[in-house]
């Protein structure tokens, strides 16, 4: 597997107003690797992920994907250069049914530059990528109105829409939230097919146990900083992480 | 030079006056107040009425013009405002629609007796007689009063939101609706406070900046443009951005006057809004709702 | 003793229940179902001109304009999340346009009025293009300054007759053909509509108004979407205008008049927001109401917004909502 470098923080700070929601991180992440992202709440890591994604832009510190500076770029430019991301509160839209949810990131400019084919084919493509993430292919289940699925599909649904822009990458913000164990074990096996695709991903989790058996890498983040970067077993032995999570000290 | 000075600092509080109601209620309720203009219109028309077909003294006439605003807002929030929380288009279209009853409604004429406001005659007069010199420059009194006023009410709005309780509790809401919830905070009745003081605000500036020209119906829809162009470029809901955007409008339009004219006073303010859209498009101040404010 | 208490239940027809799916091509009685409301529109709209005297006439052509704006209005609101507050720009841009050529550069009306729409269109959108970026609430407050600004624009600067207008615009040929013109450019908008925002198009608006912090992580410029929908629902508005300066014969500060704002947007509320059809209904209903009311003068604004409030308020759903249910359900009271 190549190890070139493929997405990078330098030094990303973002306040909000008096608070510091992110301080001078520092991250990179390789091709087809998996990073996972960890911390009590409020530590900033969904401010990460808005960070990275364009949604908001960084007081201090660079973002940098495939080389290129992608600080500041409006979110659907850098999900055009490959950089898909679930969201935390997800919302698929209503009344649609499930495989049209897709229409919308296959009519971006990447997936139209990219892939061949009229309009008319853009259903079946949908309809692909719902069995690729799980859906059985022949029952109703792609027919039916987004908001009426159960929630594991919906998080399904949600990959797919970020592996319907053929990303190099995706940042999952909590995408495990609310699925119960069996739920999760049924969907590593999309993650690792995914990663075995080169596709490399960041994973902001609460669910430790289960995010730990995919990655190898943690990085821990505590009131906005990184306090410990490294194997899972290795960062969970470290006091200051423990602290993090039980709840001692301040933020500074 | 000196009366541009002059008379732009007085235009741009006359600007703040105005705006500081409408941003008030956008600050707190998320609802654009369409109906800020007409409630300015109302405000002067009770007290006109109040002055000359009741003959009651005139501050009597003021003071119950601004209880009569504030009373207005309380009823379109109760009557309107509150069936349509949480669907943003209907309490656009609503507010709107209010707004625009109130002021054509003003305009009617016959129904019942009710003299409308057809003319140009329905003057208001002003508190204090008289011009004092300032700075080489006569000015009237009643716009020093104006001056006045608004330098009074600034500290007055700041303490307020910044030392009360009921004041901080509207802001808390204003920043940050649900978190002020889950503190204590009810939101509807927030959204209802600011509505009454918004409106009370729209009186005290129509009872304070009628008396420099005439009661009519043009003026509401003036007020509720000059309102939106100073949110707009000051920034929505930011009240530090309101009194910014308030003295830069302000002097703009005195200064256009000054060197060409004053039909071009429209003219620079459409071009004051369309460059601060394309170069900032937040407002000048507006930078906090990063996520919300820009798609 | 006891008390009956009764509920109302609302239950499917059996004919509306026949003709989903499938099974509304068994036989002619339920594809006539489907069809009739379609036709009823079609037909009633277009065979009414010839049975009409010519001021039944007039009213269905105001009407018909008035319906242009409404569905613009409607489309933009309910399908792309941005409220028009200022419908008059449009009839004001397209008015204007068109009769800047033909009186200008004496193009004919069959040329004026295309190009004034595109030309109208153009200027609307671009007039438009600075609030985009942002909220909702930032085009219900630049659309509603618009008209008023352009006005005032017009005066300042001189242009176009400035507040006399210009007379002496060329009209149309017959008034059968005037009538005709505007009412299949009404149908033929609301047809397209209707298949727009099922399209591939239709949907990414509807998902930019639901969700628009997904659809800009799909890869989606919003910007660019929002202008499209904008010069789309220009188009149609300014078709309007354009049609409106040949139908009366001159143009003026009056085609930026309140009344062409506020009309639309009754309409589409009491016809139904969303439904497309509704604020045509609407439109229709409502001009004739204002002519029935003529003496009232300038009441009809106050009366508008009165019939808006009424229904935002207490009957949200608009008209044809209310007669799509009885047509496909009835109703009745059973004990609880």
């Amino acid at each position: 597997m190549a190890a070139g470098v493929l997405l990078e923080a330098r030094g990303v700070t973002k306040f909000f107003g008096g608070v510091r929601a992110v301080r001078d991180l520092d991250f990179s992440l390789g091709q087809g690797e998996v990073l996972g992202v960890i911390g009590p709440n409020g530590a900033g890591k969904t401010t990460l992920v808005n960070i990275l994604t364009g949604f908001v832009r960084p007081d201090r510190g660079r973002v940098v994907f495939r080389g290129k500076d992608i600080t500041g770029l409006p979110p659907h430019k850098i999900a055009n250069r490959g950089l898909a991301r679930t969201f935390q509160g997800m919302r698929p839209y209503p009344g649609l049914p499930t495989y049209k949810n897709l229409v919308v990131p296959l009519n971006s400019p990447r997936v139209r530059k990219t892939a061949a084919g009229r309009f008319g084919d853009l259903d079946s493509v949908a309809l692909d990528l719902l069995e690729e993430v799980g859906f059985e292919r022949d029952s109703s289940v792609p027919y039916k109105t987004a908001d009426s699925l159960p929630l594991g599909y919906q998080k399904r649904l949600e990959l797919a829409r970020c592996i319907a822009l053929r990303p190099e990458v995706i940042l999952c913000d909590e995408v495990f939230s609310g699925l119960s164990m069996a739920e999760i074990s049924s969907m590593l096996p999309l993650l690792e097919k995914l990663l075995s695709r080169g596709i490399a991903l960041i994973l902001v989790e609460h669910r430790l146990r289960e995010l730990f058996r995919i990655t190898r890498r943690v990085l821990v983040m505590r009131f906005g900083e990184k306090i410990a970067e490294g194997p899972p077993r290795e960062v969970l032995g470290r006091p200051e992480v423990t602290a993090a999570f039980i709840g001692r000290g301040s933020p500074p | 030079m000196e009366s541009v000075l002059v008379y732009g600092t007085i235009n741009s509080i006359i600007f703040a006056l105005n705006a500081i109601g409408f941003s008030l209620v956008y600050g707190v309720s998320r609802v654009p107040n369409f109906a800020h203009g007409s409630i300015y219109v109302l405000a002067g028309f009770v007290a006109w009425s109040l002055v000359n077909d009741l003959g009651l003294p005139y501050p009597l006439a003021v003071a119950i013009a601004l209880a009569f605003s504030a009373v207005i807002g309380w009823g379109i929030h109760r009557l309107v405002l509150r069936r349509l929380r949480g669907l943003p288009t209907s309490e656009i279209i609503a507010s709107f629609a209010v707004g625009l009853i109130i002021l054509e409604g003003l305009r009617l004429q016959g129904i019942g007796g009710f003299k409308g406001f057809i003319g140009p005659n329905y003057v208001l007069k002003p508190f204090v007689d008289g011009k004092i010199e300032v700075l080489g420059v006569f000015v009237d009194s009643q716009r020093l009063l104006v001056v006045g006023v608004g330098l009074v009410l600034a500290p007055v709005l700041w303490a307020f939101t910044h030392h009360t309780r009921l004041g901080l509790s509207l802001r808390a809401v204003a920043q940050d609706e649900q978190a002020a919830m889950m503190l204590g905070v009810h939101s509807d009745r927030s959204a209802l406070i600011a509505m009454v003081l918004g409106s009370a605000l729209a009186g005290l500036a129509a009872v304070l900046v009628l008396p420099l020209g005439n009661v009519t119906c043009e003026v509401g829809y003036q007020v509720l443009i000059y309102a939106l162009a100073v949110c707009i470029v000051g920034g929505l809901g930011n009240w530090a951005g309101t009194v910014l955007a308030s003295f830069l409008l302000g002097f703009a339009m005195k200064v256009s006057t000054h060197w060409f004219g004053a039909v071009w006073e429209s003219v620079v303010l459409v071009g004051t809004i369309i460059l601060v859209l394309l170069v900032k498009p937040s407002g000048l101040l507006g930078k906090q709702k990063e996520l919300e404010e820009r798609v | 003793m006891s008390t009956r208490k009764l509920r109302k239940r609302r239950v499917d027809r059996g004919i509306h229940v026949r003709t989903r799916g499938l099974y509304a091509l068994s036989s002619y009685r339920e594809m006539a179902y489907l069809l009739a409301p379609r036709l009823f529109l079609l037909v009633g709209l277009l065979g009414l001109p010839p049975a009409l005297d010519l001021y039944g006439q007039r009213v269905l052509c105001a009407a018909a304009v008035f319906a242009m704006p409404a569905l613009a209005f409607d489309f933009l609101a309910e399908y792309v999340g941005l409220v028009c507050l200022g419908g008059a720009l449009f009839i004001g841009f397209g008015g204007y346009a068109a009769g800047f050529l033909n009186a200008r550069l004496g193009l004919s009306p069959v040329l004026t009025i295309p190009l004034g729409t595109l030309a109208g269109a153009c200027l609307s959108t671009l007039v438009i293009l600075p609030c985009l970026r942002l909220r909702g609430v930032y085009f219900a407050m630049v659309t509603f300054m618009i008209p008023l600004f352009a006005r005032h624009v017009i005066v300042a600067l001189g242009l176009l007759g400035s507040t006399e207008g210009i007379t002496g615009l060329d009209t149309l040929p017959d008034p059968l053909i005037e009538i005709y013109v505007i009412l299949a450019a009404v149908l033929a908008s609301l047809f397209a509509l209707r298949r727009l925002v099922n399209e591939d198009l239709g949907l990414i608006l509807r998902g930019i108004k639901e969700n628009d912090q997904a659809v800009a992580a799909s890869g989606i410029s919003i910007l660019r979407y929002r202008v499209l929908a904008v010069f789309i629902a220009s188009c149609i508005g300014c078709f309007a205008g354009a049609y409106l300066a040949h139908l009366y014969g001159w143009l003026g500060l009056s085609l930026f008049a309140m009344d062409f704002s506020i009309l639309p947007i009754a309409a589409a509320v009491m016809g139904g927001t969303g439904t497309l059809a509704g604020p045509v209904v609407g439109a229709f209903l409502l001009t004739s109401l204002s002519e029935a009311l003529r003496g009232f003068g300038q009441l009809r604004v106050v009366l508008y917004c009165l019939v808006l409030l009424a229904f935002i308020l207490y009957k949200p759903e608009g008209l044809l909502k209310v007669l799509e249910r009885k047509y496909q359900q009835f109703e009745r009271r059973e004990e609880v």
